[in-house]
Order: C-alpha cells, then structure tokens, then sequence
C-alpha cells in the first residue's frame, strides 16, 4: 500500500511539484537566512578568532564585546603576570584607525598592535599569504588582510611597499595574511604594539587588551576567577569573549529581530504553501480515499500513507532548499569577492531547517489527516 | 404486499439478514428516518435490484449491510457475521476479505493503471505487488479489457472504467458484491454491458450481490426485486416482475 501511496502523490505532477516548492522554499529562505544571520554574527567574532595565542582575554570591567574599546592604564598588565595560575600575560591593541589613502581618501581600519616581543596574536604562519612576520618589526611595518587589500587596490596583485598614512605617520604594507571575515567589513592592519600606538593620536591609555595563558594543566576559568578577583578587571575565555560578544549583538541590534522575521516569514509561507497545497491535494483524492477506507484499509494504514507521502515531500523539499542555500552561500562567496562573506551553513542551521521542515510536513498531513480520518466510508457512495 | 424468502429455502441460510433495521440521521429538528425497520432476508447465487425513488434510503441500506454505515436499531447478519456486535476495526477487516464494491463514480485511483487499480483489494489483503498485478490482469482479461491494462483511468471511457471497477471489486473473490448506481453515469449501452457483467462473472451459488438502481433499464437482469419508499421496503418481487412506479 506504500507504493499506492506513493504513486498517488506523485501522480499529480503539478499538485506533486507545488507541494514540493513550497517546502523548498520555506528550507531555502530559512537556512539561507539563517545562514548570513548566524554568518554575520560570528563575524562580530572574527578577531577574537583570529587573534590565537593565548587562551584568555583580560579587559576593562565594562567591556561587553570585541569592539567596545576601553583601554586600561599600563600598569594592569603587570598586575595581571602577578596573578597566581598566569603563565604569561602580553598587552594587545585593538581599535579604529584612519587611514589616508594615496588617493587622499579616508578609510577606517582595524589596527591591531601585537606585544612587540611574542608577536603573539599574529596570524598562524598558514594564514600568512605574503612576507615574514618578522618583517613587522621593521619600521612602520604593518600587514595586511586579503579582503582589506582587495578593498584598497582592487585586483591589483599583492606588491610589498604600498604605503598609508595613519595619524600623520607612514605605514608600509609588508605582508598579507587571512583573516576571518568581519562584521564591520574594515581592513584589518597588523603591526607591533609600539607602532600601533604611534598610528593612534595621543591618548592617555592605549592598552585594549591582555592577552594571557595560564599555567599548563590549569582551568583557563579559574584562572579567569583568579584575575579577576585580584585586578576587577574581567577574564574571559575565548569561548565566553566569543559568546559573550555575539549576545551582545543579539541584545543591543534590530539583526536578529529582522532576521527573525524573514526565517518566521520563511517558516509562515512554506506552511502556508505546502500546507494548503497538500490538504487540498488530499481533498481532492477524499473519494479515492474513502474508496480505500471501504474496501478495508484501516485508519492506521491510511495515517501511514499520508505520512509517507509527507515524508516524502518533506526530504525532497528539504534537500532541495538545503542544497539551494549552500549553493546560494557558495557562489555568493566566489561571485563577491570584494566583501568578506557573511554565511555561515553550518549542522545547526541543517538541524534547524530540518526541525521547521518536519513540522511542516506533520503540519499539513495532520490537516489532511483529519479529513481522512473523519471521512464515513459511506461518503463514497454520494 | 411483504412476501418472506421462506420459498426459497437454502441450506446455508441467508446471506443477508436485517431483522428491524432502522437508520435515523440527525437529533431533533434535523432528524431523518432513512431506513425505517427494515427486516429482510436475500440469498446467496442471486442477483439482487434494490429499488426506488431518490431519497428512499437505498444507498443508506447497502451501507449498513456492508459494514460502512452502523445501524441505529436493529440486527444486521451479513455472510453469517453478526454486523452490529462487530468492532471497528474487525469490521474493516470483514470489508476487506468479503466485500467488493462499485460505485457509481467508479472510484477509481487516477493515479494508478487499470491494472493496479484492479489489483488494490489485493494489495490491501498483503498480496505480493507482482502476484497481485498477475491475478489482476487475468480478471480485466476476463471484464474484455485485456489490451487496456497499461492505461490510466482518464483514458478510458466510463462504461470501461466501470468494468475496470467491476474488475477491482471481485480480484478479492468476496463473498458479497454491492453496488450503487453502478450504470446510472453510464449511456444505455454501456449500461447493459455493465449490467451483462455483473451478471456473467458475479453471480455464483455462494456470493450475493445487491446492485442499487433506479434505472429501469436494468430490472431484467435481476432475479429479484426489492422495492423501498421513505425508508421501508414495500415489495419483494421475482424475476420478470416489476414493481409499481
Ligand atoms: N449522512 C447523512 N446525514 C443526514 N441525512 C442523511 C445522510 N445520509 C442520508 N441521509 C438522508 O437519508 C435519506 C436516504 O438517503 P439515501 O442516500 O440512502 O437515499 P437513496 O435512496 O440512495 O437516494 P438516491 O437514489 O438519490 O441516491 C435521505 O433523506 C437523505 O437525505
Ligand atoms: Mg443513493
């Protein structure tokens, strides 16, 4: 009776085919929004992953995320290397610089100041796509970000010397490495912690961050705990900076509010569409139905059709959508190659889609279910 | 005017029984009276024409006796099975092992071929799909419908979908055949071929078949009569008679 089932339903080419669309299209817009949603959030992430070393993050009490700049006074770095359980400790800059392009023009970057030393923070050697680190400590030596080059100089091949000019002062591009997209879509400029503080304009204090590690075999947490009893400031793993920073953005932006909307949209329309098209489609079959019904198939074999044939529908539609947002999500990466991409498809995103998907399908087979089920077999004699 | 079916005795019994059978729809202000105490016997190895005016209760009256429909009062035997102590779901199971039907719209799965249609009731009993197609093609070879078993429904003609269905209803070899209106979508033609068939392949000493009709082109091929009006049966008559109009 499966295959009976299942001819009916695809039987209907255009009935078989609108419910399909309609679950692809609730997966599609779902996933895919989903997927820049959950991609433009971690992007408010990048440099907390990009800047590796270390396994915590020291900062001002009051700082909420990545982005929120409030630097400590000098003397907190040593407070911090004299926390019991801290093996090393090194300052970090983060912050917006203005650069002056040769055009004349102004353009924000995001300038981060490694402890001049370590070089810790720097890019994985595998990241780096041109030049040495090394090669930062020269004078006025910064790197740069792939995606920041292709914003500055376009196409142009990457050229080691291309200068800037940042707070008066001259900067030259020594290297290019990779970084993870960004939210704010800036270049990113690497350089030493004493260069970055001469790119800045005077301020009082320039320490942002403390990157530190802690003693091998310790919690990273409770060495969190211990700085921050001792020094007020906060100690964050990379994991809690990481979500503390996208909880910021979920609280305090209309993002996920918006995106909320299209992936419910989404949800809403694919109901409807799939929904309707399905109950329709066993309203209209209610005779051939009620034939079956007669000639002896219990409810619980009819129940077990109407599934199949949703379950059906619904992988197919799944996959479709699921494969249209990762196809969408891939050529959008190549196609525009002049921002960094904002998609992130990962197993959540799948399961999520999945979950709304599975719920759509029940949805609509229940509704027809009902007819099916309340359906008097006498009603195929009329 | 109600003659008893005491001389026709048959060993077995009846095939159907209804002893004060009644059927009301609705409560109150809405209240109908399809089937008013109705008691009956018929036969097995006949032919029977249920007939009468529009609204008299007929098709209610097939639909107790093959177990769609429960009665509001009364006992219903059908192939010696007590009906109205019967379960749900024993009861889709009789339907499915002894009872075929034809309906008026034929009821056919438009999405499936002749021949899977009429292999359904198979299917439904846990037939094997290629044993089931087997025995089907061999029953619409039977119907003269031999070179059509590859074609859809909205292919055939209704006199030949109906044959489809006859074809469909008896793959099972129930025991009782019951059939509404079976040619009252049909043209005069087509109509008697149905009729012809029913006639042919359905009647056997142990399988009863009731065909519900008001068309009076078909009352020759009954070997008996039952006449209702407003939910009564009002005349029992034997071959070659007709009941008044
Ligand atoms: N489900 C129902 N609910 C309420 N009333 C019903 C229902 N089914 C039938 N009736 C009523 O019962 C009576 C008998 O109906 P039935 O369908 O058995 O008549 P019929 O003899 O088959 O008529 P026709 O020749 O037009 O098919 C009618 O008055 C009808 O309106
Ligand atoms: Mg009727």
């Amino acid at each position: 009776m499966n295959w009976v089932a299942l001819r009916m339903l695809t039987g209907d080419r255009a009935k078989y085919l609108g419910i399909i669309f309609g679950v692809a299209f609730a997966a599609l817009l779902m996933s895919q929004q989903l997927s820049i949603f959950c991609g433009l959030m971690r992007n408010t992430t990048s440099q907390i992953r990009d800047i590796e070393g270390g396994d915590i993050w020291v900062m001002d009490k009051n700082v909420q995320f990545v982005d929120d700049v409030k630097p400590m006074s000098e003397n907190k770095l040593l407070r911090v290397r004299g926390v019991e359980g801290v093996q090393w400790a090194v300052r970090l800059y983060k912050g917006i610089a203005r650069a002056r392009l040769s055009d004349g023009n102004f353009q924000q970057m995001i300038l981060i100041g490694l402890d001049d030393a370590t070089l810790v923070g720097a890019p994985r050697p595998d990241r780096i796509l041109h030049g040495e680190l090394g090669d930062l400590r020269q004078p006025n030596a910064v790197f740069i970000d792939e995606f920041g080059w292709r914003y500055l100089f376009g196409n142009e091949p990457f050229q080691v010397g291309r200068t800037l000019e940042m707070n008066d002062k001259r900067a030259v591009i020594v290297g290019m490495c990779k970084c993870n997209p960004t939210f704010q879509t800036f270049p990113i400029l690497y350089c030493t912690y004493s260069q970055a503080v001469q790119f800045l304009p005077q301020e009082r204090k320039t320490l942002t961050f403390i990157l530190a590690k802690g003693n091998d075999g310790a919690f990273p947490e409770s060495v969190c705990a211990a700085i921050h009893e001792q020094t007020g400031l906060k100690a964050l793993t990379n994991d809690q900076f990481f979500w503390s920073t996208i909880q910021y953005y979920m609280q305090r932006t209309g993002i996920p509010i918006n995106f909320g909307i299209t992936v419910m949209l989404g949800f809403v329309v694919g109901c409807a569409i799939a929904g309707q098209t399905f109950y329709l489609f066993t309203l209209e079959n209610l005779k051939q139905w009620g034939a079956l019904k007669a000639m002896g198939v219990s409810n619980i074999r009819l129940v077990g059709m109407i599934l199949l044939q949703a379950l059906v529908v619904g992988l197919i539609g799944y996959g479709l959508g699921i494969g249209g947002a990762a196809l969408f999500g891939y050529t959008f990466e190549r196609v525009v190659t002049s921002t960094p991409p904002a998609f992130y498809f990962g197993w959540q995103i799948m399961g999520i889609t999945a979950g709304a998907v599975t719920v759509i399908a029940l949805a609509a087979s229940l509704l027809s279910m009902r007819r099916v089920l309340f359906l008097e077999a006498g009603v195929v004699f009329r | 005017m109600t003659t008893t079916m005491q001389q026709h005795p048959t060993t077995r019994g009846a095939a159907i029984q209804l002893r004060g059978v009644s059927k009301v729809f609705g409560t109150g202000d809405t209240k109908v009276t399809a089937i008013d105490t109705v008691s009956l016997d018929l036969p097995y190895g006949e032919l029977v024409l249920l007939v009468g005016p529009s609204g008299c209760g007929k098709t209610t009256l097939i639909s107790i006796v093959a177990g769609l429909l429960d009665a509001s009062a009364g006992e219903v035997s059908v192939l010696e099975h007590n009906l109205t102590r019967m379960g749900g779901n024993r009861k889709v199971r009789f339907r499915g092992a002894n009872i075929g039907f034809v309906f008026q719209q034929y009821n056919l799965l438009p999405a499936l071929t002749a021949v899977e249609n009429a292999s359904v009731p198979l299917l439904i009993a846990g037939w094997s799909r290629p044993k089931a197609i087997e025995k089907a093609s061999d029953l619409l070879a039977s119907v003269g419908l031999g070179s059509r078993l590859k074609s859809y429904p909205s292919q055939l003609s209704g006199g030949q979908q109906q044959r489809v269905a006859i074809a469909r209803a008896l793959v099972h070899e129930p025991r009782l055949l019951v059939c509404d209106e079976p040619t009252a979508a049909l043209d005069a033609a087509s109509g008697r071929t149905v009729m012809d068939l029913i006639r042919q392949v359905a009647v056997q000493p142990d399988r009863a078949v009731i065909v519900v009709t008001h068309d009076s082109r078909v009352y020759d091929f009954g070997d008996r009569i039952v006449s209702m009006a407003d939910g009564k049966v009002v005349e029992l008559l034997g071959k070659g008679q007709r009941p008044h109009e």
